[in-house]
Parts: structure tokens; sequence; C-alpha cells
């Protein structure tokens, strides 16, 4: 989908194909003034071939007129149908060659590979021996790997979260449809709510019954998930991630309007920024301890009691709130185009 | 090397993964398909990524009884790696679909050769 | 390398060319659900369940209702303007 410039007949390329196209026939101007000014001294007989060369210049220019035209025709169609099949196929043998010779080197490196389930493994070195003989001293944690994405490794899942927030204000921007400045609701955002309520369930007793009973359990199971997150599997992600599917299920039984009472653009954006600025402060103060160094004063706990790990369970949540109004903003933004 | 090939076999699953995720990518018209080509590449990768902490008679790491050898639990290093995969997994896939939406608003059709086309005749 | 674990990669491969020999995009769609759902079991087989319950929250259920609603508003701008069935 490339445009051509405005000013591409002053350009070098195009200036280089003219000069290319137009130095033959300059060639043949060249010898037919040399012809001519040498039969001026003849006026009658030049007179004569100029008339020859006229009439010849003539059927000459025609003819090649007539067959550019039929050329390009010929092959305009040519390209249009069989040309383009042929392309077609040739790129589906290409990309398939391709694909194939790319998995057969590909596996010529998987047979050079460690044996799979080796303990001697070059993967395992001394940093895994780190995590875990000192993992739970140091950290808290009793889950080791939370231990490693919270407290060694923090910067990575807050650039992880940054991620997420980012992609949110992406799908805000291309499908948010807003309001007039006085609030009235303008064409689009009128046609998109009709376009929804028609999809939506009107007092589905079935649904809303389950409903009822399912999204307390699942609100509740994903909390538990989130607060668990040093001491058994889960933590942040797929917690939040649990949470938010029990708030789609509750938008889908109920409605927007419903839903709108606890869920608003003031709460994402609130609750975003606050999560993620506290998860960026609160680390901070590895700035000053250094990573392996001085003490700081977070009380560690006992491993295993659930206010143990230091800063793990304060973070774990604040991960959880991002991750679940960033899903439930997603799914709102894609039925309708706003909350 | 098929006998290594039979050694290594979830590397060898997760290659051949790979393999067809990018074929789907590159050769199915359909916007969508492309999509979930793009999704089963990434998992694909993860699963090689994550067989590499595996070690055989270990278990996970999960700190248990005060247990605290090396030789008693896997590598746990991949397995956080790939945490943080799935999520900007996810994140990418909401951009894609969004612009997806906003493609055939646009142009009313889900091919991209199509849409090529039609995007060709606007500019020039 | 138990038997379980050798058919549960299998279906993998099973399901990754099912998603593009398929006609409808529905279909399509369902298949990448299980093919989610095989990988979170074979986490699980591999000794992380960390990973086993991220993917199975993330992939079999955020990613899957983000396509299932993204296809849900294509087809219903197709069907208003004309009435053939939205597929391929």
């Amino acid at each position: 989908m490339s445009k051509r410039r405005s000013d591409w007949q002053t350009r070098p390329q195009a200036r280089i194909r003219k000069w290319f196209q137009q130095g033959f026939t300059a060639l043949d101007d060249e010898i037919i003034n040399q012809i001519s000014q040498q039969t001026i001294q003849q006026p009658e007989v030049s007179q004569m071939m100029e008339a020859q060369r006229e009439a010849m210049d003539t059927r000459r220019y025609e003819r090649s007129l007539a067959l550019e035209r039929l050329e390009r025709h010929e092959l305009q169609a040519w390209v249009r149908t069989r040309g383009r099949k042929a392309i077609g196929r040739v790129y589906v043998a290409l990309a398939l060659a391709m694909a194939v010779l790319m998995i057969f080197f590909l596996l010529e490196t998987v047979a050079h590979m460690p044996r799979f389930g080796d303990p001697n493994a070059p993967v395992t070195n001394e940093v895994t021996e780190r995590y875990i003989t000192r993992g739970v001293e140091e950290t808290g944690a009793v889950n080791i790997v939370a231990g490693m994405i919270l407290d060694y490794r923090a910067f990575d899942t807050l650039g992880e979260s940054t991620v997420l927030f980012i992609a949110a204000s992406a799908v805000l921007i291309l499908l948010r449809i807003d309001r007039r400045k006085d609030g009235t609701p303008v064409q689009e955002l009128i046609a998109a709510e009709s376009d929804d309520r028609h999809y939506e369930p009107r007092a589905d007793r079935i649904l809303q019954g389950s409903v009822m009973v399912l999204t307390p359990i699942i609100l509740l199971f994903g909390i538990y998930i989130i607060l668990n997150g040093h001491l058994s599997p889960g933590g942040g992600f797929s917690g939040g991630a649990i949470i938010s599917a029990g708030l789609i299920l509750y938008l889908d039984a109920f409605g927007f309007d419903k839903a709108g009472r606890f869920f608003t653009y003031k709460t994402f954006a609130w609750v975003s920024f606050f999560s993620l600025s506290f998860y960026a402060l609160a680390k901070a103060y590895s700035f000053y301890m250094g990573a392996n160094g001085l003490p700081s004063g977070i009380p560690l706990g006992t491993p295993g009691a659930i206010l143990s790990g230091g800063l793990i369970m304060p973070l774990n949540i604040a991960v959880g709130m991002v991750v679940s109004c960033t899903m439930y903003i997603f799914y709102a933004l894609f039925r309708k185009g706003g909350l | 090397m098929l006998q290594l090939l039979y050694e290594n076999l979830e590397q060898t699953v997760a290659v051949i993964l790979f393999g067809i995720g990018f074929t789907i990518l590159l050769l199915q018209r359909n916007l969508i398909r492309k999509i979930i080509g793009l999704n089963i590449m990434d998992t694909a990768i993860y699963l090689f990524l994550a067989s590499m902490g595996y070690i055989s008679g270990r278990k996970a790491p999960i700190v248990v009884d005060g247990v605290t050898e090396v030789s008693a639990y896997i590598n746990p290093i991949p397995a956080g790696l790939v945490l943080t995969g799935i999520v900007v997994s996810v994140s990418f896939t909401g951009i894609l679909l969004a612009l997806t939406v906003r493609l055939y608003r646009r142009y009313n059709t889900l091919d991209i050769d199509v849409i090529a086309l039609l995007a060709k005749g606007e500019d020039a | 390398m138990s038997f379980v674990h050798i058919i549960l990669l299998g279906m993998l491969i099973v399901c990754a060319l099912a998603v593009s020999l398929t006609r409808h995009l529905l279909t399509s769609l369902i298949v990448y659900m299980a093919y989610s759902l095989i990988m979170a079991v074979i986490w699980m087989l591999m000794e992380s369940p960390d990973l086993a319950i991220t993917e199975a929250a993330v992939g079999a259920g955020i990613t899957s209702i983000l396509f299932f609603v993204t296809l849900k508003k294509i087809r219903a701008i197709r069907e208003e303007g004309s009435h053939e069935q939205a597929e391929k």
C-alpha cells in the first residue's frame, strides 16, 4: 500500500528512465537531422525525401503504438487471471517449503540439546541453587516461583503490568465511543447500544438464577488465589483473570445498568493508577538497599503463615487488581464501545 | 536421530507446533485465523522454554516440610519467564482483535488480500 | 514418558492442524480452546502448577472470550446488511 510521491516526475529514477527511453529516439533524431542536413543542398530531392520520411515515421509510430497497446492489454489480462493464480500457487509452494525447511533445521538443533529431564543440564546453574536453598529465608515465600517473580525479579513483573496497561490504553483509543461535551450521546453510540441490546438477555431466569449463585463463589475463589499467592500455586495473574471472569459473567447476565453501579470509568482509572504506582513505589526501596545487601525493615514473618513474605502479598493484590480491571474493560469495550 | 528426537519429545512437538503456527500465519487469508496461528506459535515457544526446567523425579517448586535442597525441586527459573510471557501474549491478542474490529467496520471484509487491494485503491 | 503424556502431545498437533483445516470460524475457535486446555494439562504433567493455572484462566478463559465477542461484533454488523451466513 505505498503512495506515489507528488514530485515523482522530477525524481532521479523517473528522470533516468525518461532519459533512457528518449535516448533511443534522440539518436534516431540525430541521424535524421544529419541526413536532412546533407540533403539540404538539393531542395527538390530533400522535399521528396522529407515526405517519405514523414510517412515512414507516422507508419512506424502507429505500428509501435498498436504493438504497445496489444502487449499491454495481453500482459494485463494474463496478469489478472492466470498470472495471479500462478503467483498464488508459487507463493503457497514456497511458503510450505520454507516452513518445512525451518522445522527441519530446528529439529536438527533439538537433536543436539541435552536430554529432557537431565539433572546435569547447563540450565540448572548456581542461580537455581541460590533461589532454592536460600529462597525461603530471604523472601519468606513458600512458593519459590512467586518469591522469584515478586522479590528477586520484581521489575520484570512491573514491566509486564505496564504492558497490560498499555494494551488497555490502546484498545480504549481504538474502540471507545465518546459522548459529546454536554453529555448527549452521539449517533454512533446510539447505534452501538441498540445493536448490543439486541443480544442482551432480557430477564432470562435460568441465567440470572445460576449467576446469582455462581458469581460470589467465583469471586471468592479468585480472591483466595490472589491472597495465597506465596503459599500455593497461583498468584496475581491467574487470580485477576478469575475475578474478571466472574465480573464478565455478572455483566452478561444482568446487563450494563446493574454492572455500572460498581464499575465505571473512574473505578478503572483510579484502580489501575493506584495499583501500578503502589507497585513501583513499594519496590523502590531496593534502589537504596541493593539487591543483596543491607537489611530492609520489612518483616518476613514465619514461612507458611498467610501474613508472611514481606511485600509479596500487597504486590500480588496490586497486580491482581490491575489484571482484573484490564480484562473487564477489554470485554466491555468490545461489546458496546464503552461502559 | 529419531531416537534423539524421541528422547526430547516435548521439544520436538514444540518445534513442530511452531512450524504449524507459522504456516497458518503465512497461508490463511482470514484475519482471525492468522491471529489464532500467532497464538499457537506463542504457546509452542512457552512449551519449549518450560520443558527446559523439568528434571525427572523431582517435584514442583513449593517448599514442603522445610526441605530446601536443590535435589528435591525442579528448576523454577523458566517457569517465571513463561508466566510473564503468557500475560504479554494475551494483551497482544487483545490489541490485534481491536484492530480487526476496526478494519472490518471500514472495509466490510475479513480477507487480507481484499483489504490490501481496497486500501491501495484508496491511496492512488 | 508415560503413555498419557505421549497421547496428549499428539492431540496438541491434531488440534493445531484442525484449526486451519475446518471451514467454519466458530469451529476453529472451539478447537483453539481445547488446545489451550490440553496445554494446561501438559504444564501440570511437567510439575509447574503456576503455569497450568495461569494458562487455564488466561488461554481458555480470557483470550477465547475476546475471540468470541469479536466474532459477535463482526457477525452482527454483517447480519444487518445482508442475510448470508458470515463464514470464511
